[in-house]
């Protein structure tokens, strides 16, 4: 009886998964999509625990409860007080959580199952798998929290790292194999998969994080699918294989917004040619704007359009631009918003957080529909963002971004660019879009230079 | 061989999952990624349910496996409920317009 019980709550639970994940790539269905998988779950785990066959004794169930709830309350009050900001290196860090789920059943479920080499393979797959992305999760968690910024590149780091991954699917296979029984053996094991996590992870650049946290994301999903197929549970693997494939296909996706191919990403091509590149372009003068001339040109322009970065997020400006956007428009301003693709840490990452501070849908605009409009405006305020607006990405075949798809802002009458200082931007290559004869800088803190432009049109 | 034979059923299920799982984000517009990334980070977390299937099969007396088993639950425990609930907020903020 139990056991059906738990099949039709697995059966639902894993329709509620692909109807989730289809409601949520959709803007109108998103959070209701969400709930729905986040209802399948709760159900899937409350009958996986009330309908278990065997005589389980109190105080295990004591233990899994008293997990249950100090996971909830922590995971809950960290996701509710995360600054928007700050998502996606929460997102990598639940990431991690999960492969070390994954990772710690592969070693408690090994010496359960010596000699059955199906079983073996399942268990070893999910614990090399889930062990990578534990720590190659954590890896992305410190780059994008800044504790980690440079990149760390050992010598012949792709060599290093090819011969490691083979190393340790060959000491997996061998071990599913030889079925050795050795606590040992099995922590080697992790051990190693944990430090080709870390490899795998750290000569990447932290522009390249939110592909890295997808790819691994994927990683994940995997490892939950090889543990369905371990204890032939199904809703293990619908939503792990789900994941996976919709994981794999994301991270190819964002890719593609950026113009690079999967391949280039992993093995590393930004950061290790950019010294070199730009700096023997012949560079130009910087021009300086002061706030109240920006407050005039903007005045009397009629079309204005902001191009916001990560810098503006950081500086929690995405208040007072709202503001600003919405006295310019008082004067009869037009004023849009350019999206591009992979602005802020993560691709739509922009588009929540000026979401967040009440910026109109219809004002977001991406970056396919805004580049030809350009060239009807007057002023573009670039806000924090660099990489996406560097026209070397177009010009300069040595760049490390050259390729990636780019806003044209060069095509509009004046180029407004606010910026802390003259540091190069995340992918760490500087800019000659600064150096452009239509280009002001105007320099400070995004939210304290706004707030004076904001309270000195207001003077107008 | 044989494995191929006992397991024909999960492969199947497995090779049309993952098609499932390519068709159903097909179509997704770039505003949605990170939402949808945070959202199918919190269903991978489903692998808890492996970690509440080892907690209930471990033997009573063995320490390290309770150990261990407990941190797996909390850990997944982490993942579900911290992946949905960071995913609500991010839509959330959709829903207002």
């Amino acid at each position: 009886m139990s056991h059906s019980i738990i099949s039709i709550a697995y059966l639902i639970g894993s329709v509620t998964f692909v109807m989730g994940l289809k409601m949520m790539s959709n803007p109108k269905t998103a959070r209701n999509g969400n709930l729905v998988a986040a209802a399948g779950m709760i159900l899937a785990i409350l009958v996986t625990i009330l309908f278990h066959e065997r005589e389980v004794p109190g105080f295990v169930y004591g233990l899994i409860f008293a997990a249950i709830g100090i996971g909830t309350v922590v995971g809950w009050m960290a996701a509710k007080k995360v600054q928007m900001t700050k998502m996606p290196e929460l997102v990598s860090l639940f990431n991690g959580m999960g492969g070390a789920c994954a990772a710690l059943i592969g070693l408690m479920e090994y010496h359960h199952n010596l000699g059955n080499t199906g079983a073996l393979l399942s268990i070893v797959a999910g614990l090399i798998i889930g062990s990578v992305s534990f720590s190659g999760s954590i890896i992305a968690f410190l780059k994008l929290n800044g504790t980690m910024n440079q990149p760390i590149r050992l010598p012949q780091y792709n060599s290093i790292n090819t011969l490691l991954m083979a190393a340790v699917v060959a000491f997996g296979g061998w071990v599913v194999v030889a079925s050795p029984d050795s606590q040992a053996i099995l922590f080697a094991l992790f051990g190693a998969a944990i430090v080709y996590g870390i490899l795998f992870t750290v000569p990447i650049g932290g522009a390249d994080m939110p592909v890295v946290i997808s790819l691994l994301n994927s990683f994940t999903g995997l490892a939950a699918a090889f543990g369905g197929f371990l204890y032939d549970n199904k809703i293990m693997l619908t939503g792990g294989i789900l994941v996976g494939s919709a994981g794999t296909l994301l991270t190819l996706v964002m890719c593609e917004a950026m113009n690079r191919p999967l391949s280039n990403v992993i093995f590393g091509a930004f950061g290790g040619s950019s010294a070199a590149a730009g700096s023997n372009t012949e560079k130009g003068s910087i021009k300086d704007i002061s706030v109240s001339d920006t407050a005039t040109l903007m005045n009397y322009s009629k079309k204005v359009v902001i191009v916001p970065g990560y810098g503006l997020a950081v500086a929690q400006a995405q208040h007072v631009i709202h503001e600003l956007e919405t006295i310019l428009e008082e004067r009869g301003v037009e004023v849009k918003y350019a999206i591009h693709p992979v602005a802020g840490r993560m691709p739509g990452h922009m588009n929540v957080l000026l979401a967040e501070s009440n910026v109109s849908y219809d004002k977001l605009v991406e970056m396919e529909e805004i580049n030809p409009e350009f060239s009807s405006t007057d002023v573009v305020l670039v806000v924090g963002a660099n990489d996406v607006v560097n026209p070397a990405a177009k010009t300069d075949p040595s760049s490390p971004i050259y390729g990636m798809p780019i806003l044209d802002v060069e095509n509009s009458t004046h180029i407004i660019v606010n910026k802390r200082s003259m540091n190069a931007g995340y992918a760490g290559i500087d800019n000659d879009l600064f150096y452009n004869p239509k280009t002001s800088m105007l320099f400070g803190d995004a939210k304290g230079v706004l707030t004076k432009l904001v309270s000195e049109l207001k003077t107008m | 061989m044989n494995f191929l034979s006992t397991h024909e059923m999960t492969i199947y299920f497995v090779v049309l999952s993952i098609f499932v799982g390519i068709e159903v984000i097909g179509r997704v517009p770039t505003v949605l990624h990170t939402p949808l990334m945070s959202g199918a980070n919190a269903i991978h977390g489903v692998v808890i349910v492996g970690a509440i299937y080892v907690m209930l099969n471990v033997e009573p007396s063995d320490y390290v496996a309770l150990a261990l088993g407990f941190l797996a639950v909390l850990l997944g425990t982490l993942n579900v409920v911290g992946g949905f609930v960071v995913t609500d907020r991010m839509l959330e903020m959709f829903k207002k317009k």
